[in-house]
């Protein structure tokens, strides 16, 4: 027999039982469907982590304290006080990858307006620290090299924080802000970020000449961090070791010595995140195939109640010359034809609903052809798979016993 | 390819491997048995019959249940193979046939009517009598359909073509099932019990159908138990007991004047 003359009674098969052919393919659809949807959303929202993590600043490089010991100890990080200016000016001075530098003070406390009040943390940096940052002013300007020599009571704050110290005001430069009670002049205000994948509000900070935050409030002269901007994103590695190695020899390190600080790259945060958001996109994917198991599970079902219940039909049909081969060939194609359609219904459902879903969540819209493809195959093998049995019953039934049957 | 080649072998088979018996009619049998193993037990349904059918006849075959009739029409309808002697359909012995071979067989060779008409439901009538020729590769889409609205014609229902088997009369499915086992162009019409879930007026009509067919040279063998219904054939073979009891020719009646002697329609 031909493959046309096979499609065309295996279709008007189904097409005589329509309810029940819809029916059984709303269990592929639905898996084919949460299969693609799932998929689609973890690859959005990976893409997404990873855009707003590189919005944190360009190649971005850190260089943290790291915790000591002190006689089998450990103290933690807080008081250790080993990073210092002099090590950004090394860093400054020979490092051939790194394009700007800034140290990094900070100090929480309560901001005071008039009667407004906010807690706040008091970032203290360079001048590149808005441009290691990727942060751009909305109006006013960064304090320049002169304000950072004299150590200048100058800050420029985040939309959060104006919109709490300053809610009738759209442009408070000028203003001035207590910060435990010491006043600030604002001479710039930041532009919006949002929040940053951690759900951290960028927008909450107040920034300020380092020397300023060192020097009239914590009165110290270690500095808590230094973040760095590698030249490109290739070489940011290449910057990091370059780094750790500049800080080792200003820290008169021994090749034994341990670090007694720590260099973070943009990149492993990136990495960390993606194998995070990755693993949950297979978690997602592993429990939506269920649903497609069940789905065929569902189309296995209905094929043996099929079988049983056109038992007459067999017979007929094996009375009037149809093979064994075309009976089962029949019944494979019916339930091929329910998975393959449910399969592409429910690529187009998953489609549209990740579409929706990444629209609604403002991620990217990520179609993941492998996705599709493999959901493509599943469904075949689906079709194969669960229509076998049902079909092998059908084409073993005896042809006097199947007329007969009633 | 091959799967074509392998089927017109099977029916370019014609040369008969024992001679006589097969050339003297479309149909021979000898000495047929059949045996079936029920439990420990062994039943002979058929014991060692032997008859052939010529061409153009129009045989009743008749028998009580249990009388073998059934075995005997799963054999001539290629649905079995007997136990032991030979069956010869067209000049090709069947015993000796695998089961997708007795399939072509039937495709190719035989028609059936049932009782229960066994049209598939939800299907109007020209598909219905299309089916047998799907199973046939070598007919194209068009040739079917022009086969199937012939058949249509020659049992009257050229008017019905796209009705569905709800939509028609139980005499008028009949006449569907009829098309169906013509379309192929069989070499014999196998009937069976055909009007049995006929009134007698229906069951005329039915008749009257399968006598001008056969008087357009179709041979057609017709089981039933209801004598007055082999009245319309011109031979009766009656089996008892696994045996044939009685074997011959009888004048036919016509089915068209019984049915005008029948009173007129009174049922609306």
């Amino acid at each position: 027999m031909n493959f046309y003359n096979l499609f065309k009674i295996a279709y008007t098969a189904l097409l005589r039982n329509k309810t029940r052919a819809l029916l059984t393919m709303l269990g592929i659809i639905i898996g084919i469907s949460s299969v693609i949807a799932m998929v689609s959303l973890g690859q959005s929202s990976s893409v997404s982590i990873n855009e707003q993590i590189s919005s944190m600043g360009t190649n971005l490089i850190m260089v943290m304290r790291a915790s000591q010991r002190q006689g089998g100890v450990n103290i933690g990080s807080g008081n250790v006080q080993t990073l210092t200016e002099q090590d950004v000016s090394a860093i400054r001075q020979k490092s051939n990858y790194i394009s700007m530098v800034t140290p990094v003070v900070n100090a929480g406390g309560q901001l005071v307006v008039g009667s407004n009040n906010w807690p706040g943390s008091l970032q203290g940096g360079d001048v590149d620290y808005l441009a290691i940052r990727k942060y751009e002013i909305a109006s006013g300007n960064m304090f320049s090299e002169q304000d950072v020599r004299n150590s200048a009571k100058v800050c420029i704050i985040g939309e959060t924080v104006r919109q709490n110290l300053f809610p009738d005001e759209a442009n408070p430069v000028g203003q001035s802000i207590r910060f435990n009670k010491i006043p600030f002049r604002v001479i710039g205000v930041l532009e919006s970020k949002g929040q940053n994948s951690m759900g951290q509000d960028q927008d909450d900070i107040v920034i300020a000449p380092y020397t300023t935050v060192q020097k009239r409030i914590l009165a110290i002269t270690y500095i808590h961090m230094i973040m760095a901007s590698a030249e490109s994103e290739d070489v940011a590695t290449t910057a990091a070791d370059e780094v750790r190695n500049i800080i080792r020899t200003q820290h008169k390190l021994k090749e034994n010595q341990e670090d007694d600080f720590q260099v973070r790259t943009q990149q492993e945060i990136l990495q960390t995140m993606g194998s995070i958001s990755g693993f949950l996109t297979v978690l997602l994917a592993a429990i939506a195939s269920i649903s497609l198991v069940v789905g065929g599970i569902g189309i296995m079902n209905i094929m043996y109640v099929t079988v049983t219940e056109r038992t007459k039909e067999i017979g007929l049909r094996m009375a009037i010359g149809a093979h064994n081969r075309d009976i089962l060939l029949q019944f494979l194609t019916e339930s091929m034809i329910l998975s393959l359609v449910g399969g592409i219904i429910g690529i187009i459902f998953g489609l549209v609903l990740s579409y929706v879903a990444s629209f609604l969540l403002k991620w990217p819209y990520i179609v993941s052809a492998s996705a599709v493809g493999i959901s493509f195959l599943v469904c075949a093998a689906t079709g194969i798979f669960f229509g076998w049995y049902p079909a092998k019953r059908a084409a073993s039934l005896d042809p006097i016993n199947a007329l007969r049957y009633e | 390819m091959v799967k074509n080649m392998r089927i017109n072998s099977v029916v370019s088979v014609n040369v008969p491997p024992s001679g006589d018996k097969s050339s003297s009619g479309l149909i021979c049998i000898d000495e047929l048995r059949r045996t079936f193993q029920v439990g420990s037990e062994e039943v002979h349904a058929l014991k060692g019959i032997s008859f052939s059918i010529f061409e153009g006849e129009f045989v009743s075959i008749m028998g009580t249940s249990g009388s073998g009739k059934s075995t005997l029409l799963n054999i001539l309808g290629c649905l079995d193979r007997p136990t032991s002697g030979e069956y010869y359909i067209d000049g090709i012995a069947v015993s000796v046939r695998s089961k997708d071979e007795l399939s072509t067989l039937r495709n190719r060779k035989i028609g059936f009517v049932f009782q229960s008409y066994n049209l598939l439901a939800r299907t109007s009538a020209l598909e219905n009598v299309e089916l047998p020729l799907l199973y046939n590769s070598v007919i194209s889409s068009k040739e079917r359909k022009e086969k199937a609205i012939r058949a249509l014609e020659q049992v009257g229902l050229q008017d019905r073509m796209d009705h569905m088997p709800n939509q028609l009369s139980g005499g008028q499915q009949q006449r569907v099932a009829i098309a169906r086992a013509l379309v192929n162009d069989p070499v014999i019409l196998l009937a069976d019990e055909a009007t049995g879930n006929l009134d007698t007026r229906t069951s005329y009509e039915i008749m009257s159908l399968f006598q001008q067919l056969n008087t357009e040279g179709k041979t057609i063998a017709f089981v039933t138990h209801e004598p007055d219904i082999a009245v319309f054939t011109d031979r009766t073979i009656m089996l008892r007991d696994g045996h044939i009891v009685k074997d011959e020719p009888v004048t036919a009646k016509s089915a068209k004047e019984a049915l005008d002697a029948l009173p007129p329609k009174d049922d609306y």
